[in-house]
């Protein structure tokens, strides 16, 4: 007999999203009123809002879905090439072009949405075929269904967001059995890229490299191909360099060395930090973190919540988040192992790989141990776009739960 | 699809959450560090982030005159300083205060300056504002975000243009001040004495700032005072007690500004006791010191620094004149210590209204002549042909050498920074070496000899040296405050038989004047009168020098009017500044009238435009522009 687990998932995320409801409450407690004052109510109306759309995508019929997949697949990716022409910069991201808007009335950002488009296509992908790809030619398709809506973010530009596709490509590939050696061969160039600033590491990965791949013996020419790649990005690196963006340029530098540019591009962090350092076992207390009431935490109603969090509730307060946020991917993790189906399966993986990345990303950006990327905290961070799609998300996890319980029988 | 079975997923899941467990056990490991071993750290950051210090200026000590009467106390004032995040937002407030209230004393380019020179440190807008400015802005708080307003003490003069040059005025200081080593412990934004006794003795006046903690937050808004025990308070500066005598200054500055023929005329008074004390301390035109405080308006600065009037320049220690007759004492002085002379001794040649000097005659200021006078007689007369000859009885390099020795190439070494030195050849080679002195012909010891010629002196020094004839023959620096130690002295090396004889002989120059002294005496005033020679047909400045009482003196008074014409004009002036210290402020006796029994020295005897003979320029006309800036 096994646990239902639609339940838990309903209590965990509504236990998240009280936290970050009252997380939001404080974060407009200041001393000298932001335009996070009465966010929280706000908020509650997009709680409303997520949770409608949770309601009418956990009854959506599992085939229908399947079948419209390449429709809002290819949706997203009109939506994202319109704001690469004509999108518009606001809150968080007012360098960006991320907001899509009519009129002057903004809309929403299209790229959370093409979040979860991606998910599902990457998920009907495999679920059409019977073998995983054990080849990296074989990964092309699904790579591309990753690549294209995240090229075309990174010209907003959004660094962020494309690490997301990133970590959903990755959690879906792996989800669907491609083979774990495959994956770190995939990743290896990246790896490569970012160890290119030092001559010394990016020689010893070149070494380690070299002794995986005759551990693991892929084809040939595939071998070669990888070892090239490797190679280029260390050259590559300094191009690439050259052709960022001034402010992606200066968070990158900043996250190596946040105090060296306290003043300018590393300031959000150390702030940030100070804020969460200062909040030691216990926190400051409910609302009256000094850093945050005197302003010194930047967005801290968007992308740098968490601090509030650690500022006023401690490494109590952050571990209690970390462990609900660990339950939930737990969970998740469950939900998709014990899928009868497996369109459903890889939908439910890919949607933990969402909001394991985002987690990931944005609460190690606060401690500085990954670099400040605008991505938001699911359940905590002020947002409309990003909480309805992350609630249209769930409610096919919570479907798929549900399903569970009337299929469990086929479980051995 | 066999990727899908049961155990395939197993082993994946229990992958999956390895992978996350991992990620969340090095997140967490991040947070123990910065919550748990970093914390205090971070703790003390977000302190200092959000506490910022103010410094609290010390209230400036007073200043006092000789009976305790105030010259320089402290009102209140207000500073108005701004936080900023940057350059534009600052502009930005300074512009809306400008709109609520002109900041036309304000160089908003030395905001932005201090402004970037210390970012997290309010930028000092203006000190020492007015109640009424401060309520103005206290009314717009909201619109100017990162206003402060500290209540500051601000300087105040109460007799203001009576006491302008020898009080001086503060300001904020300079740059080129702090880069100096003028002033140990001043930061950007201490205000300091710029000018007279505030710049001289600033480090005692000033005292020590204190410091208010404020916490702000990050828009630069006090949020709150930090109060219990966060404050360190300034300590006061010590009041400072100066020799002068406020009823005489007042009466200085009363009579110069309410007689029209000085009133019109620049120039300088300086009194002592013999002992060098100053009682009063004056140059004219004066100015207000408090125009000074919180920044001087452009209006008043260009008035001040008009060149007809040029009212900051200090003719007592800055202005350099010719000291004519009142310099024959000196020469009187090196011929008797020389034992050329007595003070009966009569010159070879009687005067007949000239000397013959090679080829030129040297005019005596009485054309009629005064026959074979004694030294005594030649100093009551002023005779120019008598100290012609005892000029040339001393020769060229012992009259400089002499004058040297007495220090008329020097300062009087008043406590005053700004003194200027004397002008005055050590020998004869100075003049070929140097165009400081011009060209030496033998002539120029002629003109020496009757205070002419490359021989330019301060109002100060000349009256230290008649303090010196006044006592017992040693020049000593006078002083307001304290005197210098390391001052120059200079000793006459007269006898107190030779001092008695000058003295008795200056009587008789001046002052038969009876003032109704108390008791009924007499009160003699001993003193020279003096014509000085402009060169450059300026008109000739005249000059007294006197004391009294005669035989016991306690006073001692220099006067000089540019302009003047005559000394014999500028006398009765200083003798009611006499009466006014001796006798009290009973202004019958002080309005009795002045009996000069000479009317002597009326050109002196130099030859006239087209003769000049190697006269330089006094430095009798200040330079066009003054240091001291708004």
């Amino acid at each position: 007999m096994t646990r239902r687990l639609d339940r838990p998932l309903l209590l965990i995320v509504g236990l998240l999203l009280f936290y970050g409801l009252v997380v939001l409450f404080s974060a407009g407690q200041t001393d000298t009123p932001t335009s996070a004052s009465g966010v929280w109510l706000r908020q509650l109306v997009w709680i409303l809002i997520a949770l409608s759309a949770a309601a009418v995508s956990s009854r959506l019929p599992l085939r229908v879905l399947e079948w419209a997949t390449p429709m809002l697949y290819g949706l997203s990716l009109l939506l994202l090439a319109v704001l690469v022409v004509a999108g518009t910069g606001a809150g968080t991201a007012s360098s960006t072009k991320s907001w899509l808007a009519i009129g002057g009335v903004r809309l929403g950002q299209p790229v959370e949405l093409a979040k979860l488009a991606t998910v599902l296509m990457l998920a009907r992908w495999f679920s059409a075929r019977r073998e995983a790809p054990t080849t990296i030619r074989g990964l092309i398709p699904p790579i591309t269904i990753a690549a294209v809506p995240a090229l075309l973010v990174m010209a907003q530009p959004d660094l962020g967001s494309a690490i997301v596709f990133a970590g959903i490509l990755f959690a879906t590939l792996f989800w669907a059995g491609v083979p774990v050696p495959m994956l770190v061969f995939l990743a290896s160039p990246v790896v490569s890229l970012l160890l290119s600033w030092s001559t010394l590491l990016w020689s010893l990965w070149m070494v380690a490299l070299f002794v995986m791949l005759l551990t693991w013996r892929p084809f040939l020419l595939e071998s070669i191909g990888i070892y090239l790649a490797n190679s280029a990005m260390g050259v590559l690196a300094i191009v690439v360099w050259d052709r960022m963006a001034p402010h992606q340029r200066g968070r990158i530098v900043s996250f190596l060395n946040p105090e060296a540019y306290s003043s300018t591009s590393g300031y959000q962090v150390i702030q940030s930090k100070v804020a969460i350092g200062s909040g030691g076992l216990f926190g400051q207390g409910f609302t009256l973190g000094p850093q945050k009431r005197t302003g010194f935490i930047p967005e801290h109603w968007t992308d740098f919540v968490f601090a509030v969090v650690g500022e006023e509730f401690g490494l109590v307060g952050v571990l209690a988040a970390l462990g609900l946020f660990l339950a939930l991917l737990s969970v998740l993790i469950q939900i998709a192992r014990r899928a009868s189906d497996p369109y459903a399966s890889l939908v439910t993986f890919g949607i933990a790989g969402i909001i394991f990345t985002h987690i990931f990303e944005n609460v190690g950006m606060t401690v500085s141990i990954m670099p400040i990327t605008g991505i938001p905290l699911p359940f905590f961070s002020y947002g409309g776009s990003f909480l309805v799609a992350l609630f249209l998300g769930l409610g096919l996890a919570y479907r798929t739960a549900r399903d569970e319980r009337v299929a469990s029988y086929v479980e051995n | 699809m066999t990727t899908f079975t049961s155990a395939e997923l197993r082993r994946r899941a229990q992958g999956a959450r390895l992978v996350v467990a991992g990620a969340f056990l090095v997140l967490s490991g991040a947070f123990f560090k910065a919550q748990v071993l970093d914390s205090s750290e971070y703790r003390s950051t977000s302190e200092s982030n959000r506490v910022r210090l103010v410094p609290l200026p010390a209230p400036r000590g007073e200043l006092r005159d000789r009976n305790g009467l105030l010259i320089a106390e402290n009102t209140p004032g207000y500073t108005i300083r701004l936080w900023a995040d940057n350059v534009d937002s600052l502009r930005a407030v300074l512009a809306r205060v400008d709109a609520l209230t002109p900041l036309d004393t304000v160089d908003l380019d030395k905001v932005v300056a201090r402004w970037r020179a210390a970012p997290y440190q309010p930028a000092q807008v203006f000190s020492s504002g007015e109640f009424r400015i401060v309520s103005i802005l206290e009314e717009h708080r909201a619109q100017l975000p990162g206003l402060v307003i500290q209540a500051e003490p601000r300087r105040f003069y109460p007799d203001s243009t009576a006491l302008g040059h020898v009080v001086g005025y503060v300001g904020d200081i300079s740059e080129r001040e702090l880069a100096s080593e003028r002033f140990p412990d001043a930061r950007m934004g201490t205000i300091v004495g710029k000018n007279g006794l505030e710049y001289e003795y600033d480090t005692r006046l000033r005292g020590t700032p204190g410091v208010r903690l404020i916490e702000v937050t990050a828009f630069g808004r006090t949020v709150r005072e930090g109060g219990g025990g966060r404050f360190v308070r300034p300590v006061v500066g010590r009041t400072i007690t100066t020799t002068l005598d406020l009823p005489l200054q007042r009466f200085v500055d009363s009579m110069w500004r309410n007689t029209p023929f000085l009133a019109e005329r620049s120039g300088g008074l300086l009194a002592m006791r013999p002992t060098g004390e100053i009682l009063a301390y004056y140059s004219y035109p004066t100015f207000d010191p408090n125009a000074f405080i919180g920044g001087i308006s452009q209006a008043r600065y260009n008035e001040y620094n008009d060149p007809k009037r040029s009212a900051l320049f200090d003719r007592v220690i800055q202005g350099g004149y010719p000291p004519a007759s009142p310099f024959k004492l000196a020469v009187a002085a090196m011929g008797l210590k020389r034992g050329l002379v007595t003070s009966s001794t009569r010159m070879p040649v009687p005067c007949t209204g000239g000397y013959q000097f090679g080829s030129r005659r040297f005019r005596c200021w009485k054309p009629e002549g005064h026959g074979a006078v004694t030294l005594s007689d030649a100093i009551k007369v002023s005779c120019d042909v008598y100290f012609y000859q005892l000029g040339l009885q001393l020769g060229a390099e012992n009259l400089l050498a002499d004058g040297a020795a007495l220090g008329f190439d020097d300062r009087s070494g008043i406590d005053l920074e700004r003194e200027q030195s004397s002008r005055w050849a050590h020998s004869v080679d100075d003049y070929v070496n140097g165009k400081r002195f011009g060209t030496f012909t033998p002539g120029q010891v002629l003109n020496l000899s009757i205070g002419q010629g490359a021989n330019v002196q301060s109002l100060a020094n000349m009256v230290t040296f008649y303090a010196a004839l006044a006592t017992d023959g040693v020049k000593r620096p006078p002083f307001l405050v304290e005197r210098r130690p390391d001052g120059p002295v200079h000793d006459l090396g007269l006898t107190p038989a030779q001092l008695r004889d000058l003295r008795q002989a200056m009587v008789d120059v001046v002052a038969r004047g009876t003032a109704g002294a108390s008791g009924g005496a007499e009160l003699l005033v001993a003193g020279k009168t003096g014509t000085g020679q402009m060169p450059r047909g300026q008109a000739d400045a005249g000059w007294f020098i006197g004391f009294a009482p005669y035989d016991a003196p306690e006073i001692v008074i220099g006067m000089l009017v540019e302009e003047g014409e005559h000394g014999s004009t500028v006398a009765p002036y200083v003798v009611k500044a006499i009466r006014r210290f001796l006798v009290g402020p009973d202004s019958a006796a002080i309005a009795a009238p002045v009996d000069l029994p000479i009317t002597e020295d009326l050109t002196g005897g130099l030859p006239r435009d087209g003769e000049t003979d190697g006269g330089v320029a006094p430095a009798a006309v200040p330079p066009a522009a003054d240091s001291t800036t708004p």
